[in-house]
C-alpha cells in the first residue's frame, strides 16, 4: 500500500480529547482506502485489578478508571452489586443518586462544550485563546462546570474521585443548609444554561446527515440516568442483563480499546443518542427550549451532539433542583448489605453514553470476575464510520491541514474518553 | 525565572483526573494562562511535545516502551519536573499488576495480546528520571498545583506537606472514625493534603495521598487485625491506590505473606 509517492502526515498528538489516540488515513485515487482510529492509551487492566477484592472496595477502585466521569463508574458498580445482593436503596437514595449524577453531567458536558469542542466551531486552538475574544462564552462555561463540580462535592467531598459513594448508599448525607445553598446557585444558573442551549444552536455547524443507530437507556417515566432498559432507534428493547448477548466486544489490532458492535454493526451512544431516543422524557422547560432552538430531534446530524449536550445541562440543572428542593435528612444515608454469590449487572448513563458493568461475586462478597464496557469503546467503530463519510463529503482534495482539522473535529465531537477505553491521536494521511 | 515562564503538562498512563486540577480551576485557569505560557497541554489544546519549558508537570505512570523514551526527553527539556498524582508519584493503582503476572493479565483482557504495547510493570516517574517535586494525591487538588506554581514563580522552594491525615482530623476537629466507628482508617500512616476528606465523611481514609513521614504501618496493621480484618484484607488496605509506594508495598507484602502462612 505504501508506494514511494505516498504522502504521509504525522500529527503526534490529537489535542482536546481525554486520552491518547492516533488517526491513520490512507487516500488512494481520491477515495479513502483505509481509516483507523488508533488508540494506544496504555491499558490499566482494571478488570483484573478488581479480582479478589471485597465488594465494598469496588466504588473507590472503579472511580479511578476515569477522572472525568467517576460518578458514572461508581453508580454502574453499586447498582450491579445491590441488584445482586437484593438490596433496596429506597426513595431517598434513588433521588440523591440522580442528583449527584446530574452534577457529573453538568461538569463533564460543560468541560467538553467549552474547553474541548467550542474552539473547533469558532476557529481557535484552545479555550484559553477563545477566552481572549469571547470571554463571556468561556466564563459561562467555566461557571457551569464549577457548579457541576460543587454538586458532586456536596455528596462526595471532591469532584474527581469523590469519596461519598458506597455500596448501599452514601457514607454521609449532606447537611440541609448546604443543600439549600447549592439549590439557590443551581436556580440562578438556569438562565445561563438556557443561553448556552441557544448559543450552541446558533453555531455554524456542518450540516451533514448520516444513517446511524442510536442506543441509550430508556426509563418508563424519566429521562434516563441510573435506570432503564437498553433501547435503540432500530427497535431494540432489552433488559440490561441481556447486553452481552446483543453487543459484542472484539479486539482490533490498532487499538487498546475493544470495539463493541451491535449485531456486527457500529452504533452511537451518548448525548445525541439519548436525546434522539428520550426527548419525550425531558422536563417541559427543557422541551420548550429545544423547540425554540429550531433543531429537530431525532437528528441525523452528528454535530447536533453539542446541542444535545447543552440540553442535557439544562435538564440536569432542572432535575437537580427538583430533586433537592424536597431534600430531607434520612435516618441513615445507606442500607445494610448482605452479600451473596452470583452475577450482577449495572448499566447507567455516563455523560458519554451507556456504561455497562458485570460482576461475578462469591459467597463472601469477593469479586471473582469483572467486566466493564465503557461508552467510548462502543463509539469507536461509529467514529471510524463517521470519519470515512465526513472526510469524503468534505472533499479529499483538500490540504492535509484541512483534512487533519476536520478529522480531529469529527472525533472531538464524540467527546471520546480514551482514558476510559484505554490516549493519542496522531493523524497520518497516506496518499497513493 | 523569566517574566513569563513556560510550562508543559504531559500525560502518561492515568485517568486524566489530575489534569483536571488545572481544567477545573475556572477563572483561575484564565489567570494562570496570563502568568505563564502553556507550551504543551494536549487536553487543553496546545501540543508541542518537544518544547523547552521551565516546569513540566507529569500525570501518569510509565507503562509502555514509548513512555521510557518520552520521559527522558521531557526531563532533558525542562528545568523543573513536578509529578502530579498517585500514578506519576508512585505508579498508581495500575501498579498492582507489578505484583501479579502483568503479561498474563493483558492476555486475559485482550484476545490478541501481541498487539498490546505495554510493559509488564507500571512505575513512578522517579524510578526513571530525577523529579524535583512530588505532589501526592489521587487526585491532586488545584490548590496543591497552584501553590507549587506560585512558589516557583516567586523563586522559593514549595512547601511539602508530609503530616499525617490524623493531624488534619485533629486540626479540623473531625471525629476519629478508627476510634469511634472501628473502621480500618489509613489516616495514621497517610500523608495529608486532602483536608481529611474521608474521616470528615464518616468513613475510613484509604491512603490515596500515599505514605506520611514516619508511618508506623506495623502497629496500624495490628490494630486492623484487632478490628477483625484478615491478613489478606489488611494487605489490601495498603495495596490500593499507592500500592507501589515503598512503605505501603512493604506493609502489604508483610501482611500478604502472613496470609499465606
Amino acid at each position: 500500500m505504501t508506494e514511494p509517492r505516498d504522502r504521509t502526515i504525522n500529527v503526534p498528538l490529537l489535542a482536546r480529547v481525554e486520552g491518547e489516540g492516533a488517526l491513520e488515513l490512507t487516500v488512494r485515487a481520491g477515495r479513502i482506502a483505509d481509516i483507523k482510529l488508533r488508540i494506544f492509551e496504555p491499558p490499566r487492566l482494571f478488570e483484573k485489578v478488581l479480582e479478589g477484592r471485597d465488594y465494598f472496595e469496588v466504588p473507590d477502585m472503579v472511580a479511578r478508571i476515569c477522572g472525568i466521569c467517576p460518578i458514572a463508574y461508581q453508580m454502574s458498580a453499586v447498582h450491579a452489586l445491590e441488584g445482586l445482593f437484593g438490596a433496596d436503596p429506597g426513595p431517598w437514595l434513588r433521588a440523591m443518586r440522580r442528583a449527584v449524577y446530574c452534577g457529573e453531567w453538568i461538569q463533564s458536558h460543560s468541560l467538553h462544550i467549552h474547553l474541548l469542542a467550542a474552539p473547533d466551531f469558532l476557529g481557535y486552538e484552545s479555550a484559553i485563546a477563545l477566552a481572549r475574544d469571547h470571554p463571556e462564552v468561556v466564563r459561562r462555561g467555566l461557571r457551569l462546570q464549577a457548579l457541576g463540580n460543587d454538586l458532586i462535592a456536596l455528596f462526595g467531598g471532591r469532584s474527581v474521585h469523590p469519596v461519598g459513594v458506597r455500596v448501599g448508599g452514601f457514607h454521609r448525607a449532606p447537611a440541609p443548609e448546604d443543600v439549600s445553598a447549592l439549590v439557590e446557585r443551581l436556580r440562578a444558573a438556569l438562565p445561563e444554561a438556557e443561553a448556552l442551549v441557544r448559543w450552541t444552536a446558533s453555531l455554524d455547524l456542518p450540516s451533514e446527515e448520516q444513517e446511524f443507530t442510536s442506543v441509550a437507556l430508556r426509563h418508563p417515566a424519566e429521562y434516563p440516568l441510573n435506570e432503564g432498559r437498553i433501547v435503540s432507534s432500530a427497535g431494540l428493547d432489552i433488559g440490561i442483563g441481556a447486553f452481552a448477548q446483543v453487543f459484542t466486544e472484539h479486539q482490533v489490532p490498532h487499538s487498546t480499546a475493544l470495539h463493541c458492535l451491535h449485531d456486527g454493526r457500529p452504533y452511537l451512544v451518548g448525548p445525541l443518542a439519548r436525546v434522539n431516543l428520550n426527548q419525550d422524557r425531558l422536563p417541559p422547560a427543557t422541551r420548550t427550549l429545544l423547540q425554540e432552538t429550531g433543531v429537530r430531534f431525532p437528528s441525523r446530524n452528528m454535530y447536533h451532539s453539542v446541542v444535545a449536550r447543552a440540553l442535557e445541562i439544562h435538564f440536569a440543572l432542572t432535575e437537580a433542583i427538583r430533586l433537592l428542593d424536597d431534600y430531607y435528612t434520612p435516618v441513615t444515608p445507606f442500607v445494610e448489605i448482605r452479600p451473596r454469590a452470583g452475577v450482577g449487572f449495572g448499566a447507567t448513563c455516563a455523560p458519554r453514553g451507556v456504561l455497562w458493568h458485570r460482576y461475578e461475586v462469591d459467597a463472601a462478597g469477593r469479586i471473582v470476575r469483572a467486566r466493564i464496557v465503557p461508552p467510548t469503546s462502543q463509539n469507536q467503530a461509529r467514529i471510524e464510520e463517521d470519519l470515512r463519510r465526513a472526510l469524503e463529503s468534505y472533499g479529499l482534495a483538500r490540504s492535509d491541514a484541512e483534512l487533519r482539522l476536520r478529522g480531529e473535529t469529527v472525533i472531538r465531537n464524540y467527546d471520546p474518553c480514551i482514558s476510559c477505553a484505554t490516549h493519542f491521536l496522531d493523524l497520518r494521511v497516506r496518499r497513493e | 525565572m523569566n517574566a513569563k515562564p513556560k510550562i508543559a503538562v504531559h500525560k502518561f498512563a492515568s485517568c486524566d483526573g489530575c489534569q483536571l486540577a488545572f481544567l477545573n480551576l475556572g477563572e483561575e485557569l484564565l489567570a494562570l494562562a496570563e502568568l505563564v505560557e502553556i507550551m504543551h497541554f494536549a487536553e487543553a489544546g496546545p501540543v508541542n511535545l518537544d518544547a523547552q519549558v521551565d516546569i513540566a508537570f507529569i500525570e501518569g505512570s510509565v507503562s509502555t516502551p514509548d513512555d521510557l523514551v518520552r520521559i527522558q526527553k521531557i526531563r532533558a527539556n525542562t528545568r523543573f519536573l513536578i509529578t502530579i498524582g498517585a500514578c506519576a508519584t508512585s505508579g498508581g493503582v495500575q501498579a498492582l499488576r507489578n505484583l501479579a503476572d502483568g503479561r498474563e493479565w493483558i492476555a486475559s483482557v485482550y484476545a490478541q495480546p501481541e498487539y498490546i504495547e505495554s510493559l509488564a510493570t507500571s512505575t513512578s516517574i522517579a524510578s526513571h528520571v530525577k523529579v524535583d517535586l512530588e505532589l501526592w494525591g489521587c487526585p491532586v487538588s488545584g490548590r496543591q498545583v497552584l501553590a507549587a506554581v506560585r512558589a516557583l514563580l516567586f523563586g522559593v522552594a514549595p512547601v511539602e506537606e508530609r503530616d499525617k491525615v490524623c493531624m488534619e482530623c485533629k486540626r479540623t476537629q473531625a471525629v476519629c472514625v478508627l476510634v469511634a466507628k472501628g473502621v480500618p482508617c489509613l489516616g495514621p500512616v497517610t500523608r495529608t493534603g486532602c483536608g481529611a476528606l474521608c474521616p470528615r465523611f464518616g468513613r475510613d481514609c484509604y491512603g490515596c495521598y500515599g505514605p506520611a513521614e514516619n508511618p508506623n504501618t506495623e502497629a496500624l496493621g495490628l490494630r486492623f487485625a484487632g478490628l477483625g480484618l484478615l491478613p489478606e484484607q489488611i494487605a489490601r488496605r495498603f495495596l490500593f491506590i499507592d500500592n507501589a509506594a515503598p512503605v505501603f508495598a512493604e506493609a502489604g507484602a508483610r501482611w500478604r505473606s502472613a496470609a499465606d502462612d
